[in-house]
């Protein structure tokens, strides 16, 4: 139950996109059609779900005072995430390039672009700030990945039809992006006051 | 990139000024035509969540400058030596590098604000505005101009960085990097001797949450382009 709450909690209360303002720069620059939007989003739910469990992994058994090294190394955690995140991604890479090549196709380009996406690395580091336990990260991870699919697939949905909309020059594309993505966060803000614990128990 | 023109063009004078029209070139391009964030859109993600209080952003965009200016003078430095297959994890290496520094100097020298930050210092490592110079400038320049490069970007960041967090701290709070200007502070509330133009207006709420930070950007863009009008997206 802790971990459905988990996982509701990362995909709608504190969404990473719409309350936190992680992985901004791919949701606005990738949204401008749904199909590709798809694409990013599954392979964004795909790469939080593999990091999230290895980083946990890492930060609990090579990096913390009682983990196998015996040392405090915390500073090096930034260094060691970044290159947990580039290596996974390289790695998912190649994989779904092996066994399907359909799907390579349609992600090809926005898999490397994950890499600097800020939703990967800030969820590892949410993740670290609040001392989840291995199966709460992997909750944690997949449900913030379906927080940014969500709401890629919303704006982009969104963005398509606004094209045929008479907005003023200066503001049209990105200009509009944003403040439709300010009234997206407010909508998603009217969730914020539910407490997925209190339905568990009730 | 519009710089790649000037960048192949001989170079036949050999005493180059050291600050010369290319260079004030550098960094005030991105300030205005060239801006990261309103033009540019990158290095989004680590900035918006920081920007309710004037402090923070000014923390934030000297740390910005710092590990962009030196990210840039050392990918470019190594520029002939990186393989390409590997130039992401090395660029990435050299940016966690940098901001590990600023994280545990900031926290030496400032832990409120430190605290405040939390992860968005972290988050510089993913600032796609650093990735996105040291892959188009300074992989294929010099040192110095690459320095300016990545030290004007990082102004150009900060800029809207601040003008952003100015009106959300000016109406959200109604103070200015901590000092209270107007609004109903209890002071003002409690003590009628009080001045009253300090206590008429009422903070909006709104501007402290995060999505206002994105009605404010939207309007910039616009008042950016209105007035800088070659920027229009016309698709």
């Amino acid at each position: 139950m802790e971990l459905i709450n988990i996982f509701i909690k990362a995909a709608f209360i504190e969404n990473m996109v719409l309350a936190y303002f992680l992985g901004m720069c791919s949701y606005l620059a990738v949204s401008k059609t749904l199909d590709t939007a798809f694409g990013l989003g599954l392979a964004v739910i795909f790469v939080l779900g593999i990091t999230m469990p290895i980083n946990w992994l890492i930060t609990t058994f090579l990096l913390s005072e009682t983990g196998l090294l015996g040392m405090d190394l915390t500073f090096l955690r930034f260094i060691l995430f970044i290159a947990v995140i580039a290596s996974m991604v390289q790695l998912v890479e190649m994989v779904i390039e092996k066994y399907s090549p359909a799907l390579y196709a349609s992600l090809g380009i926005f898999l490397p672009l994950i890499t600097v996406n800020c939703a990967i690395l800030g969820g590892s580091l949410f993740m670290v700030a609040r001392e989840y336990n291995f199966a709460e990260s992997v909750s944690f991870g997949l449900g913030s990945g379906f927080g940014f699919f969500l709401a890629i697939v919303a704006i982009a949905a969104i963005r398509e039809k606004i094209r045929y909309s008479n907005v003023p020059g200066p503001l049209r594309g990105l200009g509009m992006a944003f403040i439709l993505t300010g009234l997206m966060g407010i909508g998603f803000m009217s969730l914020m006051g539910i407490d997925p614990g209190a339905i568990g128990n009730s | 990139m519009a710089d790649t023109k000037i960048l192949d063009k001989p170079q036949i004078q050999e005493n180059k000024p050291l600050f010369g029209k290319r260079e004030r070139r550098l960094i005030t391009d991105p300030i205005n035509d060239n801006n990261p964030i309103t033009v540019q859109v990158l290095g989004i993600c680590s900035a918006l969540a920081i920007t309710t209080q004037v402090s923070p952003a000014v923390v934030m965009t000297l740390a910005v400058i710092f590990v962009m200016g030196f990210a840039n003078l050392f990918t470019s430095l190594l520029r002939h030596s990186i393989p390409k297959q590997v130039r992401m994890i090395v660029m990435l290496i050299i940016i966690a590098f940098l901001v590990t520094v600023v994280e545990l100097s900031l926290k030496a020298i400032n832990y409120p604000i430190y605290q405040e930050l939390s992860v968005f210092i972290g988050l510089i490592i993913t600032n796609c505005i650093i990735m996105g110079r040291l892959e188009a400038f300074a992989m294929a320049d010099k040192p110095w101009p690459s320095f300016l490069d990545g030290v004007g970007n990082a102004m150009g960041y900060g800029a809207i960085l601040i003008i952003v967090a100015f009106f959300r701290e000016l109406f959200g709070s109604g103070s200015l990097m901590g000092w209270e200007l107007f609004g109903p502070g209890e002071q003002f509330m409690l003590n009628t001797d009080a001045h009253w133009w300090l206590s008429w207006y009422m903070p909006n709420n709104l501007m402290v949450l995060s999505a206002s930070a994105l009605f404010v950007i939207g309007i910039l863009i616009w008042v950016h382009r209105a007035w800088n009008r070659k920027l229009i997206d016309v698709s």
